[in-house]
C-alpha cells in the first residue's frame, strides 16, 4: 500500500457485546461489507487474541479494543473515509436481518426434541454449535437415543469423557469432538468427499486423514462402505478410545464392509496396543496407519501397516480381492511427474487440513533439518508467532487458534489468499505449498479464489507453488476442473499428498539415509481378546439426520437427497452465564 | 416433588379441568374478597399514580356506574382522597378483558370447573366502539352497562340457569375447529353461545321486544362469547396454580403498564415489567403512535394453551401474524417449544389433530429465549377511543428470567 493512500485510510472498529452468530454468518456479513461503497477491507471475527492479530496483519486494526471478549462480535473496517465506514457500519443491522426466517417457510425446530418429533427416524445428531456449548446439545441428543456427529472444536475434555461412557453404555456412538468428516451409508457429514459405495470401512481419529485416504480409495476405483470418524483424542490415554473400539466394533461386524483402515496420530503405546490386539480379532483386513509410526514389519497376519495416508488407500485395495486397476485423473495425473528442478530458499506450507500439516513434516523429516509450525512435531519447533512464518514453516490454519469464532480454512479461502500474499512478498520464500480440499460442506469453488491469488503471486516473481488437491470428479467441485484452473494459473497439483510433499523435499532438501526408530509393538496371540463395546445401532438403516450448528451442513445433506431436519439452535438463555447456571441447577434437581 | 413430576401434575390439572358457566350474579355478592369500595382490575396490581389512560378511564366510568360519582371531576376526587381500593382480579379468581375493571354492582358470569371445584369470574362484553373496558365513559357507555345489568343479565341468568350450564370447555373445543383460536377471533364460539342459549333466552323471556335486544346485541358481537371463555380459561389455569415445584405458568395479564405472571410453584407473588406495545394491523388512521401499551386479562387464553397458541386453528387471522397460512402453523408450531404438553382436548385439525401447545413452562421460555405469542387487541392510549387494530405482543423476557431466578433461590443446593 502506498503512504500516499494510507495516510487518507479510516480504520474503524466496532464491538458488539454478546451476541451469537455462526461463522457462516460472520463470512457473509465480511464479504456484504467489501462489497459496499468505499469499504477496502472488513474483518468480521469474534473477539478471540488470535482473530485480533489476524486483523492486525490485515492492517485492520492497530490496538484491540480493550476489554473485549471472546464472546464479542468485533467488526473491523479499512474505508476511504470515515463517511464510508460510517455507512457501512450502519449497514450491519439490516444485513443481519437478512438471515432472519423469511415469512411462509418451512417450521424451524428451536431444539433437537422438537426437530426429533418432526422426523422421528432420525438416528443421527450432527453438532457444529460453539464448543461450550456442544457437549449440553450432544447429552441432550444421547438423552434422546440418538448417535452423535460431534463437529464443534474446543469441548472440555472431561465433557468428552462424560458423553462417551454414557454413550458406551447406552450402546450409542459419539464421533468427535472435533470430528471433521464421517461417511454413514452413503451422506457424507461435515467435510467429507462424494464417494462411491463400496466394501472398505474407514475409522479415523482425523478428519482430512479420512477425507485423504476415503478420495483416494475412490479415486483408485474402489468405494467405502461407511467412514468413521473418533474425533482428536479418542486415542488419548484419557479417552482410552471409545470410540475407536466402537467403530472398529461396528464395521466388524458390517456386512457391508470387507476391508477395515484405521487412520490416526500415534496413540501411546497402551492404546495402540489395545487397538491392534482389537484389530487382530477381526476376521477382516485391518489396514494402519498410526501416521509417523514406523512397523517393524509391514504385516502381521490381517493386520497391514501403511507409511502414509496414500499407501494407507492402496493397501486396502489391494486387499480387496480382483480389484480392477483405473487411471487416475487421465491427463491432469501426469504433470506430477514433470521433472523436479532444485531451488534455494524456504519453504511455506499453508494447510487448511492438520493431518496433512502433521503427514508432510513427518515426511520432510528426512529432507530438511528443522521445520517450524504452529503444530510442530517437536515443541522446540514451535512458531513463536503464528502470524509470522520463520525458516522452513508448515501452518495448519485449521488449527483451534484460527478458528474459534471463525470460519474454517476449508470454507473460507480469506485467510489463506491474505497469507498466500504475505509469504510471496518474503523474498526468501522459493516454494508454497496449498491444500485444497473439497467435498461436501468445503468451499463451493476453492479454486476460483485460489487461482488467482496463485497467479499474482507467481506475476511478481519467479516462485514455486504446488497444490494438492484432495477430492473427487463427483464432488460439488469436482476435481478435474479444480484440478485445471489451479495448473492454469500455474500451480504444480498433486492428487497424491505424499507424493507432493515428496517432491518438495526433492526440490528443496536433500534425502538423507535417516536411521528409523523402531517402535515395537508386540502382540502375544494368547492375548488376542475382543476388547470392543459394541454399540446396538445398526448402520444399515436408512440414513435420517438432525443438524444443529452450522447451517451448511443441512443444506450439504439436502444436496445429496438425505433425510434431515435443521434446528434453529442459539445459546441457551442467550448465552448470559447466570441463568444458564441457574437452569442447570434446576435440571439437576429432576 | 420434583419438578417434572410437579409439573405434569399442574398441566394435567389445568387439561383437565372442566369449566361450565353455571350462573349469573352481582359482583359483590359473588366475587370473592369483593367489597363496596373496590374495583378489580385487569392485570398485575397497580397504583392510580401509575394506571394508563384507558385503565383510569374504565375505573372513573365504573365509579360513576356505580353512583359513587356524578362524573370525572368527582371520581377523580373520590379517587384521589384515597376512598377506593384496587386489586387485581386475578386475587379474586376474576378476568376482564382490556382495563377488566369489575365494580360490586356489576353482574358477572360464575363459572364452575366440574373437575376441582375452583370458580371463576368475568363481566359482561359490551361489543365494540366507545366501551368501558377500553376506558370510555360517556353517558351512552354508561346507558349501555345499565341496560346490560338491568335487562341482559337477569335475562341471561334465567337462560343460564334453564339450560342446565354451559359446557365451555366442550365449546372452545369446537370453536377451534371452526376457525377460532379463543382470543382475537370468537365468531364461531359466540355463535355456539347463542345457539346454546337462544331457547332458553325465548322461554325465559317476559317480552319478545327485550328477548330481540338481547339477541340482536349478542349475535352482532363477535365477541359475545370472549369474557365466558376468559374465565373458562382462569378456571382451568387457577386449577394448576399452587402446585408446589411446579415452574408452570399460571397467569399472564396486563394492565396497560406492566405486564405480570404468576408461575405455579411461587404462589401469589407476581413478576412484573413494563407491558410492550403490540405489532400489529391499525384501524385506518391509527398508528403505533396511538396505541396503549399492551393491556388486558384475555393472555389467560394463552395461558392455557389457546390463542396465540391456537394460532394453527384461525387461519382466517393470519393478517395479524404477517399474512400466510404456514406463519399461523409456525405460531403455534414455536409455542410447543416452550411448554411442557399437548392439549388432550384442544386439538388442531391441520396438524393432524396433535393437542394445542400447553403449559407454558418458565425454564424453557429462559433457556431458548422464546417468550409466549399473546394475540390482542390494540387499545388507544386514551381514554374512551376504543380499539383502534389487532395484532401480536410477547411478554418482556424479564418477568420470566426473575420468575427464575425465584424458583432457584427456593429450592435446596
Amino acid at each position: 500500500m502506498r503512504h500516499s493512500e494510507k495516510a487518507t485510510m479510516t480504520l474503524t472498529i466496532q464491538v458488539r457485546r454478546g451476541t451469537y452468530y455462526d461463522s457462516v454468518v460472520l463470512m457473509q456479513l465480511q464479504r456484504a461489507l467489501l462489497a459496499l461503497p468505499g469499504v477496502r477491507d472488513a474483518g468480521v471475527v469474534m473477539g478471540t487474541p488470535a482473530n485480533f492479530d489476524l486483523l492486525r496483519q490485515s492492517n485492520l486494526l492497530i490496538d484491540p479494543p480493550r476489554d473485549a471478549r471472546a464472546e464479542d462480535l468485533i467488526i473491523a473496517l479499512r474505508a476511504d473515509s470515515d463517511a464510508s465506514a460510517e455507512a457501512a457500519l450502519a449497514q450491519i443491522d439490516a444485513l443481519l436481518a437478512r438471515r432472519s426466517t423469511p415469512t411462509d417457510s418451512e417450521y424451524r425446530p428451536r431444539s433437537i426434541e422438537s426437530a426429533a418429533r418432526m422426523s422421528p427416524n432420525a438416528t443421527w445428531v450432527l453438532v457444529s454449535t460453539p464448543g461450550r456449548y456442544a457437549a449440553r446439545v450432544a447429552r441432550d441428543a444421547l438423552d434422546l437415543a440418538k448417535n452423535v456427529f460431534l463437529f464443534s472444536d474446543n469441548v472440555p475434555l472431561d465433557q468428552e469423557i462424560v458423553l462417551k461412557q454414557i454413550a458406551a453404555q447406552k450402546g450409542l456412538l459419539v464421533m468427535g469432538p472435533d470430528c471433521g468428516t464421517a461417511i454413514i451409508s452413503g451422506a457424507a457429514l461435515g467435510f467429507a468427499n462424494r464417494v462411491r459405495r463400496g466394501n472398505i470401512g474407514i475409522v479415523g481419529a482425523a478428519g482430512t486423514g479420512i477425507q485423504t485416504v476415503a478420495a483416494r480409495i475412490h479415486n483408485l476405483g474402489g468405494g467405502i462402505s461407511h467412514a468413521l470418524g473418533t474425533g482428536s483424542r479418542d486415542l488419548s490415554d484419557a479417552v482410552g478410545a471409545i470410540t475407536a473400539r466402537q467403530s472398529l466394533a461396528l464395521l466388524a461386524r458390517d456386512p457391508a464392509t470387507d476391508v477395515i483402515v484405521l487412520i490416526s496420530k500415534p496413540p501411546s503405546p497402551a492404546i495402540a496396543e489395545m487397538l491392534l490386539r482389537a484389530a487382530r480379532a477381526i476376521a477382516k483386513p485391518v489396514v494402519i496407519d498410526f501416521i509417523g509410526y514406523v512397523p517393524e514389519k509391514n504385516r502381521d497376519d490381517n493386520l497391514f501397516f501403511a507409511r502414509t495416508l496414500s499407501d494407507a488407500a492402496e493397501l486396502a485395495i489391494e486387499c480387496v480381492p480382483s480389484f480392477p486397476s483405473v487411471p487416475l485423473f487421465p491427463g491432469t495425473e501426469m504433470k506430477e511427474q514433470r521433472e523436479i528442478r532444485k531451488l534455494s530458499g524456504y519453504f511455506r506450507a499453508l494447510y487448511s487440513g492438520g493431518t496433512l500439516a502433521y503427514e508432510a513434516q513427518l515426511i520432510l523429516r528426512d529432507y530438511l533439518d528443522t521445520i517450524y509450525s504452529n503444530a510442530p512435531l517437536l515443541t522446540t519447533n514451535q512458531l513463536p508467532l503464528t502470524s509470522v512464518s520463520q525458516a522452513h514453516t508448515i501452518l495448519d490454519l485449521g488449527a483451534d487458534e484460527f478458528t474459534v469464532g471463525r470460519l474454517h480454512p476449508m470454507l473460507d479461502n480469506d485467510l489463506r489468499i491474505r497469507r498466500l500474499h504475505q509469504e510471496a512478498r518474503d523474498p526468501e520464500v522459493a516454494i508454497i505449498l496449498l491444500d485444497v480440499v473439497l467435498g461436501f460442506g468445503a468451499h463451493p469453488d476453492p479454486a476460483r479464489e485460489l487461482a488467482p491469488a496463485i497467479a499474482d503471486a507467481r506475476a511478481t516473481r519467479s516462485i514455486e507453488i504446488v497444490a494438492v488437491v484432495i477430492g473427487t470428479d463427483d464432488d460439488p467441485q469436482n476435481a478435474s476442473a479444480q484440478i485445471a484452473q489451479l495448473q492454469n494459473a500455474g500451480a504444480r497439483v498433486f492428487t497424491d499428498h505424499a507424493a507432493a510433499v515428496r517432491a518438495v523435499g526433492e526440490m528443496i532438501g536433500k534425502k538423507s539415509e535417516r536411521i528409523e526408530k523402531i517402535e515395537r509393538l508386540e502382540i502375544r496371540d494368547s492375548e488376542i481378546v475382543a476388547l470392543i463395546i459394541a454399540p446396538n445401532i445398526s448402520l444399515d438403516t436408512p440414513f435420517a439426520a438432525i443438524n444443529v450448528g452450522l447451517e451448511s451442513f443441512y443444506e450439504s445433506l439436502k444436496q445429496q437427497n438425505q433425510d434431515a431436519v435443521h434446528v434453529d439452535w442459539q445459546p441457551p438463555a442467550g448465552g448470559n452465564e447466570k441463568m444458564i447456571a441457574l437452569l442447570e441447577k434446576l435440571k439437576r434437581n429432576l | 416433588m420434583d419438578i417434572e413430576s410437579a409439573n405434569r401434575e399442574a398441566v394435567t390439572r389445568m387439561i383437565e379441568a372442566r369449566p361450565v358457566l353455571i350462573g349469573m350474579g352481582k359482583a359483590r355478592a359473588v366475587i370473592p374478597g369483593m367489597k363496596d369500595n373496590l374495583l378489580l382490575h385487569a392485570g398485575p396490581p397497580i397504583t392510580w399514580e401509575r394506571a394508563s389512560g384507558p385503565l383510569r378511564g374504565a375505573m372513573i366510568g365504573a365509579l360513576i356506574f356505580e353512583g359513587r360519582a356524578r362524573d370525572e371531576i368527582s371520581a377523580r376526587a373520590l379517587i384521589e382522597r384515597g376512598e377506593i381500593e384496587f386489586d387485581s382480579c386475578h386475587h379474586h379468581g376474576a378476568v376482564g378483558p382490556m382495563a377488566g375493571v369489575i365494580s360490586p354492582s356489576m353482574q358477572v358470569y360464575i363459572i364452575e370447573n366440574k373437575t376441582h371445584n375452583n370458580r371463576a369470574y368475568s363481566n359482561l362484553n359490551e361489543g365494540y366502539g366507545k366501551v368501558l373496558r377500553y376506558g370510555a365513559f360517556s353517558d351512552e357507555v354508561l346507558a349501555r352497562l345499565r341496560w346490560m345489568n338491568d335487562v341482559m343479565a337477569p335475562l341471561l341468568a334465567d337462560a343460564i340457569t334453564a339450560s342446565d350450564g354451559i359446557d365451555l370447555k366442550a365449546l372452545i373445543a369446537e370453536a377451534l375447529h371452526m376457525g377460532d383460536e379463543g382470543h382475537n377471533r370468537l365468531k364461531a364460539g359466540s355463535i355456539l353461545f347463542l345457539r346454546a342459549l337462544a331457547p332458553h333466552l325465548a322461554k325465559s323471556a317476559h317480552n319478545n321486544s327485550d328477548l330481540a335486544e338481547v339477541l340482536k346485541f349478542m349475535g352482532d358481537t363477535a365477541l359475545t362469547s370472549l369474557n365466558p371463555v376468559m374465565a373458562g380459561c382462569k378456571a382451568m389455569a387457577d386449577a394448576a396454580h399452587n402446585i408446589a415445584d411446579s415452574t408452570i405458568v399460571t397467569t399472564m395479564a396486563r394492565n396497560g403498564t406492566d405486564f405480570g405472571i404468576r408461575v405455579s410453584g411461587l404462589g401469589n407473588r407476581w413478576f412484573t415489567a413494563r407491558a410492550d406495545i403490540p405489532r400489529g394491523l391499525y384501524f385506518p388512521g391509527f398508528n403505533a403512535d396511538d396505541a396503549n401499551r399492551d393491556i388486558g386479562d384475555s393472555t389467560i387464553t394463552e395461558t392455557v394453551g389457546i390463542g396465540g397458541f391456537a394460532m394453527a386453528n384461525a387461519p382466517a387471522i393470519v393478517t395479524f401474524v404477517s399474512g400466510k397460512p404456514k406463519d399461523a402453523l409456525n405460531a403455534t408450531l414455536e409455542m410447543y417449544e416452550i411448554t411442557c404438553a399437548e392439549h388432550k382436548y384442544f386439538t388442531i385439525p391441520y396438524l393432524d389433530f396433535r393437542g394445542t401447545p400447553v403449559g407454558i413452562d418458565i425454564r424453557k421460555v429462559v433457556e431458548k429465549q422464546i417468550t409466549p405469542r399473546v394475540n390482542t387487541g390494540i387499545a388507544h392510549k386514551n381514554a374512551g377511543v376504543g380499539q383502534i387494530g389487532a395484532g401480536l405482543v410477547r411478554p418482556p423476557a424479564q418477568v420470566f428470567e426473575d420468575a427464575l431466578v425465584a424458583f432457584a433461590s427456593g429450592m435446596r443446593d
